[in-house]
């Protein structure tokens, strides 16, 4: 026996959106259910009643009608207490719960005995959660909006021009919080032609920012935000005092301020005080996405557009609302992803398995038994990792210098080199005599300076190196030379004249070739290295 | 000149060489490292025969004869010789070293002026006794590495059999005649034991360098050019020159941090390199341990092909080998690049520590080329870039871009640090064939799926690729 899913109309105030859209009612239909739509549920959303019924939805007169109709119910907003009572037991509730901000509402849902998936509550770091993610295809659409608004509200075009009538300069958009709705913020107005910035407390949002055109700005203060799970995280007091005049700078610069911090279970940061509100210019507009969890801006009231100062605050909390064909479309692929993982046989009915990370995490009552919250994933290592392997990779650079440097020897072997180096200089020290011992020293001395030197050369010029180095191993030149004619104490008996300085010129002879050849080998190709 | 102010001079001298070897840390300062090697040189020089040491009256005319013909032939070949074939002459100059060392020493043997006793004289015995043996090896080996460099003797190693026994033999038969030699009475008796030990270093230095592989050849370039300095070193003890000692012991500690460097490139150890029979002495075993052979196909590409993906591409690395210096294909490199840089797209040089014959081989024929240093990297510069990388680049390498040093444990390479082409979207090695690199390794990087092979002689296919672009 096939389910019946059951889409009721949705009736928080100013809420246009429905959980199903008839497009995805003919998939559901393909899955084994049958699908109910409540009459109108669809009509503010611009989805006619008969549109579902094309698609192959049975149309119920009244919610109560549709709630004893359905087995599974898919809905937007949390249920109010009305719904739930109107719920049959056993059923299954799919939509928006915030189990942690709605106890009371956790306790009236267990206690139908039913099963409630809060798309909520999914865990958005599984990879293969974000076509269920909810959430971001939510945040995406409020994002853009907030830029629509914010233009409506904004005295000037967005992009700069030069026209005949003068010039028309570009709206500087300063965007709180690269999040989804950050990011489809920074996206929409650049594309408008605004100069967009925008910041973040997760450091490594920035690339995605200047991807899409924003400039990051950097808070002036060392701290790392991710808090797991793609959230931000509360700063320390030292980071958000930098913050604070950061914003506040911003606040003096930009036509347009949109915030959409959020920190999950805490009420919204307050970023913006009233003081920045009054030190923007006159006809600046705030678009406060966090209005409904009381606003990052002190002087917003939520659901409203209020002007404090000259400057316009929008605080609307329906801003996905106002594009609900689209917002829709989006939240009803979400729950058909869903309802695909529940029912991969196609027989439709729907199978819970608590086994399925992704699932688990969403499941937060079943069977009338609260399963919220759900254990922690398993797998939230590679959130920490991260920014460990991101410093491993400078501090590798770093040590490797000029393709040399190396690791330190082991104790060990320092102990090893040290004692076959102590045994040698007392052997040395016992048995030669002192002009030798001199220049033992010198000999030594150098191998060091020579060995601290070559390091410091760069791996491309090793061959000029060589060839330097050739060159001035000639200079056992002088050895020759000594050699050549030394000024003899005449009559010194035995000495191979001639030999010595067939030997010598020879040596010479060898040593000049190598000398000037190497010096000028070396130079004509040092002349080749060009930046 | 008094004998202090030349001892004064020699100072001088010294230090400007090792501001010479400081200067090369950075292709700005290096042009002024080599001037500072010359003036060095020329103090040195001056320095001695103005000394007390030489009779101007009768030596001037001979010096100034012999480093005028010696200069002469110096400065013509460095004015001649194609930066392809810089290993080589490299390797040549060293065994000039060498030969000197070893003249000089037995000048130094005969010459009976300075009269030693006791201890003294022990030493100063055994410190020509070692000049002449490393002089003779540094020459017969520098000679062999430069038969081998330039095609004249075979790159295949040579292995004798119980080759590591003849070494210690002669090991042994060197330190029995040093005591001969130490221990004789006169000049005449000690001669017998000194030129034998001569011949057994010479016969010594050319096995050392025969035993070694293609691919081990910057170990022995820059080992030999350690040995001429060592020998230098020597001299210097021998004739109680500290000039002598700290500049040998500069070029000495040079080239045994180069040896160090490059063997740590290759993962390979020092003493295994010099043991010798690595590069190309390897196939048979390798084969065995690598039961698997060719898995796969290799997809070969034309030349317009390989200008499409270039075309395409945002990002570019090019990763040269010895094939681009035996084709001598780096100047159409460059003229590729620039044409790709104009369009805007990123080409840049990814160069493994043991490309080609010699250290840093590849970026003196890069250099030459007038590729601008900046976009040439090491390999840890830019490994981490080619998971970002549309397109990489091979010309003539093998060894160094084979993914079997990283995954296959069992390969004969395992360990050795690889530049990782095979990360970027697409990989195109130019080859003349799928022969296998110096290591006679298989290269599983060829049977990779975003791996393109363009076969035919570099040059000739890099121009092609070249007119394909600009067409």
């Amino acid at each position: 026996m096939s389910l019946t899913i059951g889409v009721p109309s949705e009736t928080f105030a100013g809420e246009k959106r429905v959980a199903t859209v008839p497009e995805v009612v003919e998939k559901l239909i393909k899955l084994g259910f049958k699908v109910c739509v409540e009459q109108g549920a669809g009509a503010a959303a611009n989805f006619s009643d008969h549109a579902y019924q094309t698609a192959g939805a049975s149309i119920a007169g009244s919610a109560a009608e549709l709630y004893a109709a359905a087995d599974v119910v898919f809905k937007v907003r949390p249920p109010t207490a009305v719904e739930v009572g109107q719920l049959r037991e056993g059923t299954t509730f799919i939509g928006f719960v915030w189990p942690a901000q709605h106890p009371d509402l956790m306790q009236q849902l267990a206690s139908r005995k039913g099963t409630v998936l809060a798309i909520d509550s999914l865990p958005r770091q599984l990879s293969r959660a974000q076509k269920m993610d909810a959430l971001t295809s939510m945040a995406g659409v409020s994002g853009y909006r907030a830029i629509i608004e914010a233009a409506h509200a904004f005295g000037r075009p967005f992009n700069g021009q030069m026209t005949a009538a003068g010039k028309i300069a570009p709206a500087k958009v300063f965007i709180a919080g690269a999040g989804v709705a950050g990011l489809a913020a920074i996206g929409a107005a650049a594309n408008l032609g605004a100069i967009v910035r925008a910041n973040d407390t997760r450091a490594e949002v920035a690339d995605q920012v200047v991807s899409l055109g924003g400039e990051f700005v950097k808070v002036d203060y060392e701290e790392e935000g991710s808090g797991g799970g793609g959230y931000a995280k509360v700063m320390s007091e030292g980071f958000q005092a930098a913050q604070r005049a950061m914003y506040a700078k911003q606040a003096r610069e930009v036509d347009i301020i949109v915030t959409t911090a959020l920190i999950p279970g805490k009420p919204a940061p307050r970023l913006i005080t009233a003081e920045m509100v009054q030190s923007m210019k006159p006809g600046s507009v705030i678009i406060d996405m966090a209005a409904e969890q009381g606003g990052n801006c002190e002087l917003t009231v939520p659901g409203e557009a209020v002007v404090r100062h000259g400057v316009t605050i929008v605080g609307y909390t329906d801003l996905v609302s106002r594009l609900a064909s689209q917002s829709s479309t989006l939240y009803s692929n979400n729950l058909l992803r869903l309802t695909e993982e529940l029912c991969k046989t196609k027989d439709g009915l729907l199978n819970v398995n608590m086994d399925d990370e992704a699932i688990r995490g969403l499941t937060v009552i079943k069977d009338g038994v609260i399963t919220w919250p759900p254990p922690p994933l398993k797998q939230a290592a590679p959130q920490a990792a991260k920014p460990a392997a991101a410093t491993a990779a400078p501090a590798k650079k770093a040590s490797h210098g000029h393709g040399a440097g190396g690791e330190p020897m082991s104790a060990g072997s320092v102990l090893m080199v040290g004692a076959v180096a102590a045994a040698l200089f007392a052997l040395v020290g016992a048995y030669a005599p002192a002009a030798f011992l001199g220049h033992f020293t010198v000999f030594v001395l150098a191998c060091f300076i020579g060995y601290m030197v070559v390091w410091n050369v760069t791996p491309s010029l090793h061959t000029p190196l060589m060839s330097v180095t050739n060159a001035i191993s000639s200079i056992i030149a002088v050895g020759a030379l000594i050699q050549v004619a030394p000024p003899l104490a005449s009559g010194a008996t035995g000495r191979p004249d001639q030999l010595i300085l067939g030997l010598a010129v020879a040596a010479l002879v060898l040593t000049a070739i190598n000398m000037f050849g190497g010096f000028a080998v070396t130079r004509r190709m040092l002349a080749m290295f060009r930046k | 000149m008094s004998e202090n102010l030349a001892i004064a001079a020699y100072l001088g001298a010294a230090i400007l060489f090792i501001l010479s070897l400081g200067g090369l840390s950075n292709p700005e300062t290096a042009r002024r490292g080599n001037l500072f090697g010359m003036i060095g040189m020329g103090i040195a020089v001056l320095a001695t025969v103005l000394g007390p040491r030489v009779d101007l009256v009768h030596g001037l005319p001979l010096i100034v004869g012999a480093l005028a013909v010696g200069g002469g032939i110096g400065v013509y070949a460095a004015r001649t010789v194609q930066m392809t074939q810089m290993p080589e002459l490299v390797a040549l100059m060293h065994s000039l070293v060498g030969l000197a060392a070893c003249l000089v020493g037995f000048a130094s043997y005969v010459d009976t002026s300075t009269v030693l006793e006791g201890a003294e004289k022990s030493i100063h015995l055994v410190e020509i006794y070692v000049g002449i043996l490393i002089g003779a090896m540094t020459f017969s080996g520098s000679v062999i590495a430069f038969g081998k460099l330039s095609g004249k003797i075979g790159g295949k190693p040579l292995l004798l059999p119980a080759r590591h026994w003849l070494n210690l033999f002669a090991l042994l038969a060197v330190s029995w005649f040093g005591v001969q030699f130490v221990g004789a009475g006169s000049i005449d008796a000690g001669m017998t034991p000194l030129l034998i030990m001569t011949a057994i270093a010479l016969l010594f230095g050319i096995h050392m360098v025969m035993a070694i592989g293609g691919a081990d050849m910057p170990v022995v370039v820059s080992m030999l050019n350690s040995y001429s300095g060592w020998a230098a070193a020597a001299t210097g003890f021998m004739l109680a020159n500290d000039l002598l000692i700290v500049t040998g012991a500069l070029v000495g500690s040079s080239g045994a941090i180069l040896s160090y460097i490059m063997c740590r490139a290759m993962n390979r150890n020092f003493i295994s390199v010099i043991a010798g029979g690595f590069g190309g002495g390897a196939p048979a075993a390798a084969g065995a341990a690598t039961p698997g052979e060719p898995q796969g196909e290799a997809v070969a590409v034309s030349a317009s092909e390989t200008a499409e993906l270039l075309r395409s591409a945002k990002q570019v690395i090019i990763v040269p080998g010895y094939g681009m210096a035996v084709a001598q294909a780096q100047h159409t490199v460059f003229e590729i690049t620039k044409w790709l840089r104009a369009q805007g797209v990123n080409v840049r040089f990814g160069i493994h520590p043991v490309a080609g014959r010699m250290p840093g081989h590849m970026n003196v024929l890069l250099a030459e080329a007038k590729v601008p240093y900046d976009i040439v990297l090491e390999m840890d510069e830019i490994n981490d870039d080619f998971p970002s990388t549309d397109v990489a680049m091979v010309i003539g390498a093998n060894d160094i871009v084979n993914p079997a040093a990283e995954d296959d444990p069992t390969s004969p390479i395992a360990g050795m640090p690889v530049l990782q082409v095979w990360k970027a979207k697409t990989s195109i090695v130019m080859k003349r064939s799928m022969a296998s690199g110096y290591a006679g390794v298989d290269n599983p990087l060829f049977y990779r799926d975003n791996n393109r092979m363009l076969f035919g002689d570099a040059k000739k296919m890099l121009d092609e690729v070249l007119v394909a672009l600009k067409s």
